[in-house]
């Protein structure tokens, strides 16, 4: 394995060994600290951009499903059509794996897709690095070639515009392979084959899965795109990479939504939250190493329920510019950052975590529920 | 939020150490009894179990030494009042008296509230038929079983399934009386055990092969639900839990099946209703998303503990806050203290559970590892790969490995069947196959073991080839040095490797490797286990070493303030809670004393590897190579090598050469006592008479030894074949089969023959010294003869039968011998006593196993005074000593031979209990009554058997007898015994041993339809026809659980207790009572 050597902005370096696809890659420096789900997580589209240190020490163990599509497009196992993450670093690559679902190794994965994997990182020790100083840019150098370096910017890019999808895509309920309809009729009444405007910011395959699961029909339709014209029952705002305040357009459309005498319901995840709070009125602002893990705890505000939630995000709602006809829905149990918000009055809320995990806990899935009940 | 009702609250403890429920509860006993008192709720405890921690001064409000049973624990709480009452933090044993006082409506009628889960869901989760009810409500798969209340029922069940089956007893923890059966025949025999244990017993289909999950839940009163961890074995379905190397988080998982069984965990919890902690053990399909759910236990358990300390999350500690109606947004993260408790711990590195088999202590045992527990103990390894988990694990167990591989070889005849039937070896095997060039598709079909642990054992074998290959030291890079220490080697399997070993002395080989390493720059780091991977700083120093790094997580002051503390390793029979009460009392005076406080130690059953005993836990081996890691980056004032029994002891020698500051007496004198010629010597020169000893290498010169000094002897073998390790001897006969049967007599391996002398009082004496000046003392007198171990020997102190002289005498050689010694911290010496005759059994420079029991019941912290007198802190003689004392404390052993198959539950010179009690009455009966019945032991009704060895032995029992039939029971005797009762006029019926067919009643017979209340065998020798007649008595009083009494002192003692005082009698006093 050909060595290689991280370097961080401020000059830390750490060293190690290349196991994925052999180039030099610069990006944003993240960790996170989910045990499993590395497919999942390579695959989000919210990672556009940066390079994920994995806390978990051991990754690989249990190789890659096989890149295959549902009959409606959709990738069974993967959360989108291909790796958004910029480099993945781990500490102990497991170059043998072990599953009935594994195709291939998370390295011949890597070498297809072309993206870099380093191992043999202290991941604890670069994650501290990262929790006293920040987010940092970084750079995988390949020690035989010192002069190859790249480079790369993060801030004030709008990746949400390189990950969206270009056209609108349209998903029917009936496409579902698994979904019992029946089943669902009797949970969920009078709303099946409902339309809901789907804001592809960067979205999780598995977002699409929980609306088709539960009889929506969804309209994916690319970031900017004017979706007021459009006829439909319910406005979805999906997760995405990088800084909000790039996606000037999409929050334009959503006041334009927000302010339709014509009330629809309407549910945020991740970026989604933070573009309502923006249509809102409500900033934002960096959070210093973001949350990115399985174990995020956030408590309903006024209530005593709790729930385990997945996060991946490094932009927050600042809770005290949201106007007076809001409120916070959810907030972290850690750290007081927002996690969530809702309308006084109107059906509208979002979450800042991931409802519909993959990877990550499954508990808050409910809010799907909430959301078509709502339609 | 709390109710505040709630002022006083009853715990009950889990009792003595045994297989299936072990240190573990006093872990989650002491950290629910700190979460009560933080709340200013006063508490009560009920543990007999006086070496643990909970029992301990200022743990509990008030403690009483009393049986976990319902009608002591109804007594404590008429007398007490509590409002509350834990049942979830004493194992089964507190669960079990728990239902028995709900349904007895006890708990009821003194108005005493559950506090934690509802009794009800305990019963559903424990009562297999309501259990899979339950989920079935909920559609949650679950293993079907039928309960069969006879064994009819059972073969019937089982033909419908098919086989092969597994069995289990309802109501029993640890796999009690459960097993795999392949057939009707096997059937037979397990359903007749598990009847014997419970009326009722299920049949299930086995699901062999498939993976074990295990998920450690926890749910407030308000819903609110995490799963604390998540567990995998390494050994797939089929071997019970307590028997599996089990790896957390799981490794095989991918994130769908983690979170589908995890999402199952929480479903199932809520629909139960737990409210604290649980615990849901899964089969998991390797092939698919398959699953069934094994069972729920509704208490905290082992694999709590073990979740706890390999996560860092209190379990114990947030489910007695829960019990109390905290919500966990309530709580905060005990290591963070700024985070939430309500989360899920991240971890960044891999842990690695082995359990501790003893089973070589036992004869006759069933090697084979299946439904039922055996292990005693259990050790955690903490990497930052598995390979390093693993490997350190390995060595911590105790067992003379040194990891995976550069062991010593073992033979096996065939691999094959070794793979296919686990023994405690098998992961040896494992190595073996490897190295015999199986794939690891061939093992896994063999073992069902996952193949990425297979994988990753073969890395470890591939890399001791690549360092075998670089022939020398010299040979080996930078790079291969790196990649070996990452994967867990140590020095010594280096050193062995590349050959070093074989040119020059081991320890030298190993310094030799230490110092290269060091100049390549490939040392190890510290890492915190902080609960959240590192994305919150952690307030706590919960650390291990890794080479897997390049950063310390922590600073040294390099003050000089440090005192590490070795601790006692893995619990196995011989070393056990007592060792880690001694090191948590020297924690608490270093602490208290103003140093800084560190401890090592790798068990997860234990209080001293609970991060808040001390300033720094290192979680982390007790080998000379990573305790001069630790030490070299501590740079302490010193280390306490004597609270931590025979592993750090043995440290002593090894660390002195290092120039390491090691406290109280010197490793010099340790080394004198430790060394049996050195030790003699000094005797000699001291005039202190011990039993005449030799170390003998040839027949010829045991033969002409024996001559000198006459049978019997005790032999024992420095080299072990099977079977006993020790014996004692009577005959030419008996000293031949023995050495046949166990040792291999040769130069290399020498055979210490000493005199034994029969029916000599045996005594135990524990001090502390300063300057070899004793400070404080207590003098133990066994109940039993010697020849039974110390360890199971039942011990009354203070002395009830000794003379003034004796005592005297004992007082004066001890004295000798501490100023000889220049003893400076705790010691133990043994000794034997004929009529004033006093011989020296052995010295242990240390704290022993009784020190925690002593300093009970004299109420004086030994331990405390010792540490203290080793900082160099001026200590005065405490004002009080054993004559003064003017109640009785009695230890006794809990035996585990039920859960040992086939195992001779017989006592002899070598231990076999995996426990004790210790119980303090105003008289000896009472003491001896709680205690007793504390270890299992039950009062008869009305049929005793008897079988009382030889003319000797039978007379001792002959007043025990007399007294029996006095007070209306029927006795039943075997031939020589009935004779000999009837010669004496005491009315007895005559049964018949086994080898006497065709005879009626057989005791056999009487045993099995349940006719006989108490054994008494006292096993007469070691003729073939005494051992298999009489094994086959104990072994089914053990099988059918009948209390069973094997030594002629105890039986008469306990037969006098019960006779002669009454339960209602004896008055309920709690420890500060007397």
């Amino acid at each position: 394995m050909r060595k290689v050597t991280l370097i961080l902005d401020d000059g830390t370096k750490f060293h190690g060994e290349s196991f994925g696809y052999e180039k030099p890659v610069a990006g944003e420096v993240v960790f996170n600290t989910a045990m499993m789900g590395y497919p999942e997580s390579l695959t989000d589209p919210s990672y556009a951009g940066q390079l994920m240190a994995l806390t978990y020490p051991l990754v690989g163990n249990y190789g890659v499903p096989t890149f295959c599509k549902e009959d409606n497009g959709i990738a069974s196992f993967m959360e989108s059509e291909k790796i958004h993450a910029e480099a993945i670093i781990v500490s102990d690559y497991s170059t043998e794996f072990s599953h009935w679902n594994a195709k291939e190794s998370l390295a011949d994965w890597l070498k297809r897709e072309q993206v870099p994997g380093i191992t043999g990182i202290d991941t604890r020790q670069l994650t501290k690095v990262l929790r006293e100083h920040g987010v940092m840019m970084g750079k995988i150098i390949f020690d035989d070639e010192p002069n190859n370096i790249p480079s790369a910017q993060y801030e004030g890019v709008n990746y949400i515009a390189k990950v969206s999808c270009k056209e609108v895509i349209t998903y029917k309920p009936e496409d579902m392979k698994e979904g019992n309809v029946e089943t669902l009729k009797i949970v969920l009444g009078k709303n099946i084959g409902k339309k809901v405007v789907l804001v592809d910011c960067g979205v999780k395959n598995n977002i699409i899965r929980c609306l088709l699961k539960r009889g929506v029909e969804v309209i994916r339709v690319p970031w900017n795109y004017d979706f007021n014209n459009l006829e439909f029952d319910g406005l979805f705002l999906a997760n995405g990479p990088g800084d909000p305040d790039t996606a000037v357009d999409a929050v334009e459309n959503i006041k334009k939504f927000l302010a339709n005498p014509k009330v629809r319901p309407c549910m945020g995840i991740c970026m989604g939250n933070q573009l309502l709070s923006k249509a809102a009125g409500a900033t934002i602002y960096k959070l210093k190493y973001g949350h990115r893990s399985h174990n995020q705890p956030v408590q309903q505000v006024g209530t005593n329920r709790c729930f385990i939630t997945s996060q991946n995000h490094g932009y927050a709602v600042d809770n005290a510019t949201l106007p007076q006809d809001w409120e916070p829905l959810f907030i972290n149990m850690n750290d007081g950052s927002n996690e969530g918000i809702k309308h006084k009055k109107n059906p509208w809320f979002s979450a800042q975590f991931h409802p519909e995990a993959a990877s990550g806990p499954v508990d808050t899935e409910f809010l799907f529920d909430d959301f078509v009940k709502l339609l | 939020m709390i109710d505040t009702n709630i002022k006083k609250v009853l715990l009950l403890g889990s009792g003595a150490l045994k297989i299936g429920e072990a240190g573990e509860f006093d872990y989650s006993g002491s950290q629910a009894l700190k979460a009560l008192k933080e709340e200013g709720i006063e508490t009560i405890l009920i543990n007999p179990n006086i070496a643990t921690v909970q029992t301990s001064e200022g743990v509990a409000d008030k403690i009483y030494f009393l049986p976990v049973t319902p009608f002591f624990v109804e007594k404590v709480i008429q007398k007490e009042q509590p409002q509350g009452i834990l049942l979830a933090f004493g194992g089964q044993t507190a669960l079990n008296c728990g239902v028995a006082l709900y349904e007895q409506k006890i708990l009821e009628k003194y108005n005493v509230q559950v506090l934690g889960t509802p009794v009800q869901a305990i019963i559903d989760t424990e009562d297999r038929e309501l259990f899979v009810k339950k989920l079935d409500e909920i559609e949650v798969k679950t293993i079907k079983s039928q309960a069969c209340e006879s064994i009819d029922e059972a073969q019937k069940a089982a033909k419908e399934l098919g086989y092969p089956v597994i069995i289990r007893a309802a109501y029993a923890l640890g796999g009690l009386g459960s097993g795999f059966c392949d057939n009707e025949e096997e059937l037979n025999k397990l359903a007749e055990k598990a009847f014997s244990f419970s009326p009722q017993v299920l049949v299930e289909k086995s699901l062999k092969g498939w993976k074990e999950i295990e998920y450690e839940v926890v749910r407030d009163r308000f819903d609110n639900c995490i799963t604390v961890c998540n567990m995998e074995n390494f050994d797939p379905l089929g071997i019970h839990t307590g028997e599996s190397i089990v790896i957390a988080p799981s490794q095989t998982l991918t994130n769908s099946e983690y979170h589908k069984l995890r999402a199952l965990a929480i479903k199932i919890i809520r629909h139960i209703g737990i409210v604290g902690e649980c615990n849901v053990q899964y089969a998991f399909d390797p092939e698919s998303e398959d699953y069934r759910v094994i069972e729920v236990n509704a208490r905290l358990s082992r694999s709590s503990a073990l979740a706890s300390k390999a996560t860092g999350y209190p379990l114990a500690f947030v489910a007695a806050k829960l019990g109390l109606g905290y919500g966990l947004f309530d709580l905060k993260n005990s290591v963070t203290k700024t985070t939430s408790a309500f989360f899920e711990p991240a971890l960044d590195y891999v842990v690695c559970k082995i359990p501790r088999w003893d089973l070589g202590k036992f004869r006759g045992v069933d090697r084979e590892l299946g439904s039922s527990m055996k292990s005693v103990g259990e050790v955690m390894a903490i990497g930052r790969t598995f390979e390093e988990s693993i490997q350190k694990g390995l060595r911590m167990i105790g067992q003379g490995l040194h990891g995976f591989v550069g062991n010593k070889e073992l033979k096996i005849e065939d691999i094959d069947s070794a793979l296919k039937a686990p023994t405690d070896k098998r992961v040896l095997v494992v190595e073996k196959a490897i190295h015999q060039g199986y794939t690891i598709d061939q093992i896994h079909d063999l073992t069902k073991i996952d193949k990425w642990f297979l994988q990753k054992l073969q890395n470890i074998y591939n890399t001791y080839g690549e360092l075998q290959k670089c022939g020398s030291l010299k040979g080996v890079s930078v790079d291969l040095m790196r990649k070996a220490k990452v994967q867990g080697f140590t020095d010594f399997q280096i050193s062995r490797a590349v050959g070093l070993e074989t040119q020059i002395d081991q320890e030298e080989a190993i310094n030799i490797v230490r110092n290269c390493r060091k100049k390549m720059g490939v040392t190890p780091v510290v890492k915190q286990i902080d609960t959240l991977a590192a994305e919150y700083p952690a307030q706590t120093n919960y650390l291990y070493v890794t080479y897997s790094g390049v950063a310390h997580d922590i600073e040294y002051e390099n003050d000089g303030r440090s005192i590490i503390v070795l601790g006692s390793g893995a619990y196995r029979i011989g070393s056990s809670v007592e060792f880690d009460w001694c090191g948590v009392q020297a924690l608490n005076t270093i602490r208290k004393e103003g140093y800084r406080s560190i401890m090592i130690n790798y068990n997860p059953e234990t209080v001293s590897t609970d991060y808040d005993m001390c300033d720094r836990l290192y979680f982390d081996e007790l080998t000379f190579e990573r305790v001069l890691d630790i030490i070299e980056l501590e740079n302490p004032h010193g280390v306490i090598v004597s609270t931590g029994g025979q592993i750090p002891n043995n440290l002593a020698m090894r660390l002195n050469d290092e120039n390491i500051p090691i406290l109280g007496t010197t490793p010099e004198s340790i080394d004198n006592c430790e060394d049996r010629d050195k030790f003699s010597q000094l005797c000699d020169r001291l005039g202190i008479d011990q039993p005449e000893w030799a170390a003998l290498t040839s027949m010829d010169d045991i033969n002409e030894f024996i001559e000198r000094v006459g049978f019997p002897v005790l032999v024992r073998p420095s080299y072990v074949l099977s079977g006993a390790a020790m014996n004692v001897c009577s005959n030419q006969d008996e000293l031949e089969r023995f050495l046949k049967l166990a040792a291999n007599v040769s130069k290399k391996h020498p055979v210490v023959v000493s005199k034994f002398i029969e029916h000599a009082k045996e005594i135990d004496f524990d001090a502390v010294a300063k300057d070899g000046e004793i400070i404080a003392y207590a003098i133990s007198e066994h109940i039993e003869f010697a020849g039974v171990h110390s360890g199971d020997a039942t011990l009354q102190f203070p002395p009830q039968k000794l003379y003034v002289e004796t005592m005297r005498r004992i007082k004066k050689i001890s004295r000798l011998l501490a100023k000889e010694l220049n003893i400076s911290g705790p010691f133990n010496c043994q000794y034997m006593a004929k009529d004033n005759d006093i011989l020296v059994i052995e010295t242990n420079l240390r704290a022993s196993r009784s020190f925690p029991f002593v300093s009970k019941v004299l109420k004086i912290n030994l331990i405390d005074l010792a540490t203290k007198i080793m900082l160099g802190v001026p200590v005065e003689k405490p004002h009080k000593n054993l004559f003064d004392i003017e109640y009785v404390g009695i230890k006794a052993s809990q035996f585990s031979f039920n859960r040992l198959q086939k195992a001779d539950p017989v006592l002899g010179v070598d231990m076999a209990s995996t426990g004790e009690v210790g119980c303090i009455g105003d008289d000896t009966a009472s003491a001896l009554l709680c205690s007793m019945l504390s270890v299992g032991h039950r009062i008869p009704e009305k049929n005793i058997l008897l079988s009382t060895g030889t003319g000797k032995q039978k007379a001792e029992m002959l007043d025990a007898a007399k007294t029996l039939k006095k007070h209306g029971y029927n006795i039943f005797a075997t031939g020589g015994t009935s004779k000999y009762l009837n010669d004496n006029g005491i009315e007895n019926t005559r049964v018949y041993w086994p080898s006497e067919e065709g005879q009626l009643p057989q005791a056999l017979d009487m045993l099995h339809n349940k006719e006989i209340d108490m054994v008494v065998n006292v096993p007469k020798d070691l003729t073939v026809s005494e051992l298999s007649n009489g094994y086959k008595i104990r072994r089914a009083a053990i099988d059918l659980n009948i209390p069973l009494i094997t030594n002629p002192r105890l039986a008469s003692a306990f037969i006098n207790a019960f006779c002669n005082k009454s339960l209602d009698d004896i008055e309920i006093k709690a420890w500060s009572e007397f």
